[in-house]
């Protein structure tokens, strides 16, 4: 079999999206390391020294390229398959009990993707855009603590990140398993395992980044700085609202 | 008790079909699923209409021609059950019972319940053998098999080839049916010497015949009547990748 006819077969392209799907998981790591600098509140000091070592080292902005490459080929292949996948039953069931044999999300991963990648489109015109554009174009690197202080001060945004989160993590908890199980290493005996760090992943990772634009807009607020008397008066009134 | 059934009538596979409602009575909670058919079908026939047509043959979950999707799930409501197997004491009075065919482009209907799973003999064609001299058999106890292996690959040999799992499948894949078939032979030395061959050359044949792929969902082990494991995909895709990174020409 040669390469072309390897990886053109169903299990083939699941390799690809099992690949694909892992390295983006690596970089979820490694941007969620990065940004959670930010809880040190120093003003940004060490967040913004590691994002201009990410935002200007040559290795790493190579790595950036593959890293949209893998994207799309995941996004892409994930959503051919989806449609691939639907055609292959013409005449549908008038009556289905799926929740009786499988979880929502697993059956969910093309409008979870879908739901990320708008997400993506939103989160990458806020502050990638925008940097890179500066370095290119304009008066060199952005200030991005700065950038997340002024976009996380809208509780919309907020909204917007936290939605994202949860789209992600749900994406994770089926997506984590499932490249180790197209890789044949969910066997028997690390099947259990290879579950569970994957859903403490999908917990964890989504989390820390959803604190960040709720950590900011409490911030802006001003509820670090508040009396929490003056902070649950805040709150008994929002609620009343 | 009483039952009102809608069942998916088609006369032959290009006619368009639809549902038809039948009212059953006086059903015993000791029939099985398929006595009911008779039941009704009898009634059918003596009324000059046409009876149901529906796949069956050993009634006792072992030869795979069953076939129904009831109520939204293959072979019904039970665990590691054939629908031959199903009883009626599942039901009460009153009940409406949808039955389908399984749905699959690669199983496309002949009539009524009744759908072609010849791609399932063509994957078995493909490679779903052992390759041996002919003269006399050699005792069986000849080759030692680790225990685990033996229960393993038994466990998947056990796959009756009903198709439930396609037509469970939200992707409508083969997988289970073809990871049970690829394991089953690749788990003993028998099947060792073609194993890369065996692995690509059914997973092409799979997809050839228009079965989906598979996104690791789960339904399929979840209405398997033999309670295949998924577990069998994970291995049959360690085979794949087996065959495709191996240094030998496949
Ligand atoms: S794997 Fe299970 S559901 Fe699929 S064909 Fe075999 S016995 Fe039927
Ligand atoms: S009729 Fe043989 S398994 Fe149901």
């Amino acid at each position: 079999m040669n390469w072309k006819t390897a990886f053109s077969t169903n299990i083939g392209k699941k390799l690809i999206m099992g690949a694909t799907g892992i390295f983006l998981v690596i970089f979820l790591l490694v941007h969620c390391y990065i940004n959670a600098q930010v809880f040190f509140n120093d003003g940004g000091a060490r967040f913004n020294e590691l994002a201009h070592f990410m935002g200007t080292n040559p290795v790493i902005r190579t790595v950036e390229i593959g890293l949209f490459v893998f994207l799309f080929w995941h996004a892409i292949l994930g959503m051919r398959l989806y449609f691939k996948n639907k055609a292959r039953r013409s005449v549908g069931y008038a009556v289905t009990a799926r929740s009786q044999n499988s979880n929502w999300y697993s059956r969910s991963m093309a409008i979870l993707g879908t739901l990320i990648l708008l997400f993506l489109i939103i989160h990458l015109r806020n502050f990638w855009g925008p940097n890179r554009y500066s370095q290119t174009f304009g008066s060199g690197e952005r200030d991005l603590f700065s950038d997340m202080a002024e976009h996380f001060s809208n509780i919309f945004v907020v909204l917007v990140y936290v939605a994202g989160c949860v789209a992600l993590a749900w994406h994770l908890v089926h997506g984590f398993f499932s490249a180790f199980q197209t890789f044949g290493l969910a066997t028997h005996r690390y099947k259990g395992i290879i579950k569970n760090v994957g859903i403490a992943f999908s917990i964890i990772i989504p989390l820390i980044f959803a604190l960040m634009p709720l950590w900011f807009y409490a911030g802006a607020q001003g509820w670090f700085d508040m009396h929490p008397s003056v902070f649950m008066e805040h709150m008994a009134a929002a609620a009343q609202f | 008790m009483n039952l009102t059934l809608k069942v998916w009538r088609q006369k032959n596979a290009k006619a368009k079909g639809s549902f038809e409602t039948f009212k059953v009575s006086d059903i015993s909670s000791e029939m099985s699923f398929l006595e009911m058919f008779d039941v009704l079908n009898e009634k059918l026939i003596n009324e000059g209409k046409e009876p149901i047509a529906f796949d069956h043959d050993c009634r006792e979950g072992i030869c795979g021609s069953c076939s129904m999707y009831v109520n939204g799930r293959p072979h019904g409501p039970w665990k590691h059950t054939t629908v031959c197997q199903l009883h009626m004491r599942e039901y009460k009075d009153g009940d409406t019972i949808t039955v389908e065919p399984w749905r699959a482009n690669s199983f496309p209907v002949i009539k009524d319940l009744v759908t072609d799973r010849s791609a399932f003999d063509r994957i078995i064609q493909a490679g779903g053998y052992i390759s041996v001299n002919t003269g006399n058999a050699v005792d069986a106890n000849a080759i030692p098999i680790e225990k685990q292996k033996a229960d393993d690959s038994f466990a998947a040999a056990a796959c009756i080839g009903c198709g439930a799992c396609v037509a469970a499948c939200p992707n409508t894949s083969g997988m289970l049916f073809l990871s049970a078939k690829v394991s089953h032979l690749a788990l003993l030395p028998q099947g060792d010497p073609e194993r890369k061959k065996r692995a690509a050359d059914m997973i092409h044949q799979h997809d050839s015949e228009g079965f989906g792929s598979c996104t690791n969902i789960g339904a399929c082990e979840a209405e398997c009547p033999k309670g295949i494991s998924l577990e069998n995909i994970n291995r049959m895709n360690k085979e794949y990748m087996g065959s495709i990174f191996s240094g030998s020409k496949v």
